[in-house]
């Protein structure tokens, strides 16, 4: 196998509060204070392999958003191993870090603060590929319109400021602004979770269209399992900064094996599904401030044992590229 | 407030007929609700279904008349038990809005005051449409807490609302509008915010609740998906007009309309995994500049020359409503009407 455009191994993010004054003056006096320290992505391992569409699944702050940002080279990772084409992204200088930042790009969530409000859109798409020597000013308005054109914008329209624009185009502007550096990797975090159903199928449809067109590969972040479905090859599952499944996108949506996923696809609402009796995973998301021991679910678990509030499970295959984080695998 | 609710299960406890609400801005007359009508019954959920710009929230602020200048319902009436509440004066409202008609919306922080403590907030509620003791008040306050199902529901009385996290402070959003036991209840997306498993906590809350006290609801929302599970009927709201309307499961099969065809088509879910979605052309036009005759139009896949005058809002199909000339799923002989 060729080897793979992004891979993390036992990548972690930190954010720590500091001390304040008081805070160290207190501890200089001996009483017992301490950073407060948040584990938004906690040694988290990934591939993603050239042409894949990994989904990457999770409720909100589950440190999703923090580890597409880390792929994306826009964070540096606490601690862990980014490589890009089997190459450290942090050791890479000069031409080649510029490449790896270059070729991977991200789409944002929301389309109304994820452009600068003061630019035209065509300086918006087209100031990157300038800069980067992709264009040149004489085919500038030429590149400019066949990057509006391709993400389905009319190129008319290039003089318009954002605020002129409705969501889904903004979101197109947004999409055309990050093809125009002809990355090959694409980081979408919550890219269609603020447009409305019909315009979500227009922009999906784009994503494949463009998939298929320019041998895109993409990370897509998301909460929506639907959505996920629909797009992925392969499904990441997250849950307070660790990943707690992985597996090709049939395998997880036909075969869970972790109860958290399993809860999860038993509540996502369904359009097939009428009069559901809801009935809810008991409890609430946890504070990633202080996480539960051992396995972070296993206070909302049905299936929690002595050993889960004790060990952390590790990440283990259970089927072939199928893998899960789970101490009832050990059990059966 | 003579009238009370009938015994019989299926007794409209509020009917929308062609509801218009407009807002006269300086650009022109937005028709934001433009001939809306509906009926939901007791013990029952009517699923409100648009997107954004559709009207589906005016809608809701009309029926508890909290639509404010330069907006006014310009014409249709909304019955509650009979009762016009578009003819009531602002007292009469203040009356029933909280006690008989609650609201819940998508930002709990909407309902709640951030500087005052939730007992305040429940007993001023409880107070202000019963006389009863502030003990008594607290204790209801209580009860309710935990009918929503929040653990230790005496202490959390004494929380801010800044203490709680989304879900719970939706749930005590929930409780507040349950207070008074109310007969209708307007949900205006209150899971749109909400994480996945902690949408469905409150969907089993809210479904619970329902069956037991009787209560008919109004769930505003844009998620086709939440609505199959949850409503009993559907109407599906464009460009401030309702557009098909019948029980749900009929209406997800085999939906009439084009626009919900469209809308169910552009769900994820339903299609084949990495096919292109059957997606609408277009986008929803400017209230301010719509397409006369069907607003659909444009974007319709069946639109014709006839499309060009106003379709009637009629039963195409035995219990089954739509606004269009040329509907699905309709055998031929029966489309006469």
């Amino acid at each position: 196998m060729s080897t793979p455009i992004i891979e993390l191994k036992g990548v972690s993010k930190r954010f720590s509060k500091k001390l304040d004054f008081a805070g160290k003056l207190a501890q200089k006096l001996g009483v017992p204070v301490k950073e407060e320290t948040v584990h938004a992505v906690d040694e988290v391992s990934l591939t993603v392999n050239k042409g894949e569409v990994v989904g990457l699944v999770g409720e909100s702050g589950c440190g999703k958003s923090t580890l597409g940002r880390m792929v994306a080279g826009i964070m540096p990772a606490t601690s862990g191993e980014i490589r890009w084409h089997g190459r450290e992204l942090g050791s890479l200088s000069g031409a080649d870090a510029r490449q790896a930042q270059l070729q991977t790009q991200m789409i944002f969530q929301n389309p109304y603060a994820s452009l600068n409000p003061r630019m035209r859109v065509a300086d918006i798409v087209g100031e990157a590929p300038l800069v980067h020597g992709l264009t040149r000013r004489g085919e500038y308005d030429t590149y400019v319109d066949d990057q509006l054109r391709r993400a389905g914008l009319d190129p008319s329209l290039k003089r318009r400021y954002p605020h002129q624009f409705s969501g889904g185009q903004r979101q197109r502007i947004g999409i055309a602004r990050a093809l125009a550096v002809q990355p090959e990797f694409i980081v979408c975090d919550e890219a269609v979770a603020a447009l409305d159903v019909s315009i979500q199928a227009q922009i999906l449809n784009l994503f494949l269209d463009l998939r298929r067109e320019l041998n895109l590969t993409y990370l897509f972040i998301s909460h929506d399992l639907g959505v996920v479905e629909h797009l992925s090859d392969r499904v990441v599952i997250m849950y307070l900064g660790r990943v707690v499944e992985e597996a090709a996108a049939e395998e997880v949506f036909r075969n869970a094996n972790h109860p958290y996923t399993q809860a999860l696809l038993d509540e996502v609402p369904r359009i097939e599904v009428r009069k559901k009796h809801f009935a809810g995973i008991k409890g609430e998301i946890p504070s990633p401030l202080n996480p539960p021991s051992g396995c972070h679910f296993h206070p909302r678990c049905p299936h929690a044992f002595d050993r889960c509030k004790i060990e952390r499970p590790a990440l283990r295959e259970i089927a072939p590229g199928h893998r899960s984080a789970c101490h009832l695998n050990d059990r059966s | 407030m003579a009238q009370t609710p009938t015994a019989n299960d299926a007794s409209p406890v509020l009917e929308v007929r062609d509801l218009q609400t407009h807002f006269f801005t300086r650009a022109g007359v937005v028709k934001a609700v433009d001939g809306v009508s509906f009926t939901v019954r007791r013990g029952k959920v009517l699923g409100l279904v648009g997107e954004s710009g559709s009207g589906k929230t005016v809608t809701g602020f009309s029926i508890l008349g909290l639509v404010d200048a330069p907006g006014r319902i310009a014409g249709g009436s909304i019955l509650f038990h009979g009762q016009d509440l578009a003819k009531l004066s602002e007292e009469e409202m203040r009356q029933l809005r909280g006690n008989r008609i609650a609201m819940i919306f998508q930002d709990p922080m909407m309902t709640l005051n951030p500087v005052l403590r939730i007992d305040t907030q429940m007993i001023e509620t409880v107070q202000a449409h019963a006389k009863v003791s502030r003990e008594e008040a607290r204790q209801r306050a209580r009860d309710t807490l935990g009918m929503v199902g929040i653990p230790s529901p005496e202490e959390r009385l004494k929380a801010y609302p800044h203490q709680f996290s989304g879900g719970m402070r939706q749930r005590v959003a929930i409780a507040i509008a349950l207070l008074h036991r109310p007969e209708l209840i307007v949900a205006d997306e209150p899971t749109t915010a909400l994480d996945v498993t902690i949408q469905a906590q409150i969907l089993a809350e809210v479904q619970k609740l329902c069956a037991q006290t009787g209560t008919a609801m109004i769930w505003i929302t844009h998620d086709l998906s939440v609505v199959a599970g949850l409503a009993d009927d559907l109407a599906v709201m464009y460009a401030g007009r309702v557009v098909e309307r019948g029980p749900v499961s009929e209406t997800l099969d085999a939906p009439l309309h084009p626009y919900t065809a469209g809308l169910i088509g552009s769900v994820p879910s339903r299609n084949k995994r990495g096919e292109p979605l059957r997606q609408i052309p277009g986008m929803t036009p400017s209230l301010l500049n719509l397409p006369g005759g069907c607003a659909f139009r444009t974007r319709c896949p069946k639109a014709q020359e006839k499309c060009r005058q106003d379709p009637p809002f009629g039963e195409l199909l035995p219990g089954r409503e739509a606004r269009c000339f040329f509907p699905y799923n309709v055998p031929a002989g029966e489309a006469a009407a």
